[in-house]
């Protein structure tokens, strides 16, 4: 165990605390960032530089960027003057250390943990590629899948909604008085045109 | 202590402040944030064990972790998607607010 391991460590779980702590959210999103990136390092020190590099594209590079974005969308970049915890908050922190003292007793006290093999274990891309491609071929393909259906439900859910039911025929009745003679159909897209230009104007 | 030891406590701590975040923070932002940190600890542990099993050549846990951080990508993209549109309706993404469902 290298003092670089440990530096990392700590850099990492102080960043994950200041990005769980802090009031602000942007501060937050940028301490996260630090701390996928101290994650990343870690994988790096464990011989595992693809899922460091993956790490560093997929969370630092993504995700941290998709949290900014959410953050600004919802206009939540201010310091909130009131209480940023929620009503239960300290039944939450004693859940939150039941489960930490779990974790760690049987993370120290387990004698089935394997001792560190003396070699380090050598992984080009070359062998992650062909194990992707033979083994884990059908995972791969499902994985695609779910992030295609995934990327098609984050659009659905987060487009802006037409919603014509809900305000043309409000529109509809004032512009009553001049129906358009032997269409019945024709005066809503013409209200819908003139709410348009309205709610743009 | 081991250096495998010593990843499965980071990764223990990590999991931990994600946990605590996720469930007393207000903002709904922070929750997604908190579960991705779980999720990075998830993955930690992983790693560890890939990197000081007995049999690191088979790469499972390795691949685990890549399959792990395409999911993570899944939920983080839907679960903001889900912020933003409840953001939308209610004007706010405060937790204590949102409470419809409550029984």
């Amino acid at each position: 165990m290298s003092l670089i391991l440990v530096i990392t460590a700590v850099v990492t779980l102080l960043a994950a605390v200041a990005a769980m702590s802090l009031r602000n959210l942007v501060h937050s999103a940028l301490t996260l960032a630090v701390s996928f990136s101290g994650v990343a390092a870690i994988y790096l020190q464990l011989n595992a530089e693809f899922a460091g590099f993956t790490e560093i594209l997929v969370y630092v590079g993504a995700i941290a960027i998709l949290i900014v974005m959410a953050i600004l969308l919802t206009r939540s970049g201010e310091t909130p003057e009131k209480s940023v915890l929620t009503s239960g908050w300290l039944a939450g922190i004693a859940v939150t250390a039941l489960v930490f003292t779990i974790l760690g007793w049987a993370v120290l006290s387990s004698s089935a943990l394997p001792a560190a093999p003396a070699v380090p274990p050598h992984v080009t891309v070359k062998d992650i590629g062909m194990q992707l491609m033979t083994q884990y071929v059908l995972p791969l393909e499902i994985i695609g899948l779910v992030l295609t259906v995934a990327m098609i439900g984050a659009v659905v859910i987060a487009c802006k909604e037409e919603a014509p039911a809900r305000i043309l025929p409000v529109v509809a009745k004032t512009t009553e008085p001049q129906p358009a003679p032997g269409n019945p159909a024709a005066p809503i897209p013409a209200a819908a045109g003139a709410f348009k230009k309205a709610g743009a104007a | 202590m081991n250096p495998l030891q010593f990843c499965l406590l980071v990764s223990a701590l990590l999991f931990s402040i994600g946990f605590a975040g996720a469930v007393t923070r207000r903002h709904a932002i922070l929750v997604l944030v908190g579960i991705e940190l779980m999720l990075n600890a998830g993955n930690l542990n992983l790693i560890a064990f890939w990197r000081f099993g007995p049999h690191p050549e088979a790469l499972t846990g390795f691949i685990f972790v890549l399959f792990s951080m395409a999911l993570a990508a899944a939920e983080a993209a839907v679960g903001l998607a889900l912020v933003i549109a409840i953001y939308r309706h209610k004007k706010t993404s405060n937790l204590d607010e949102v409470k419809e469902l409550k029984g």
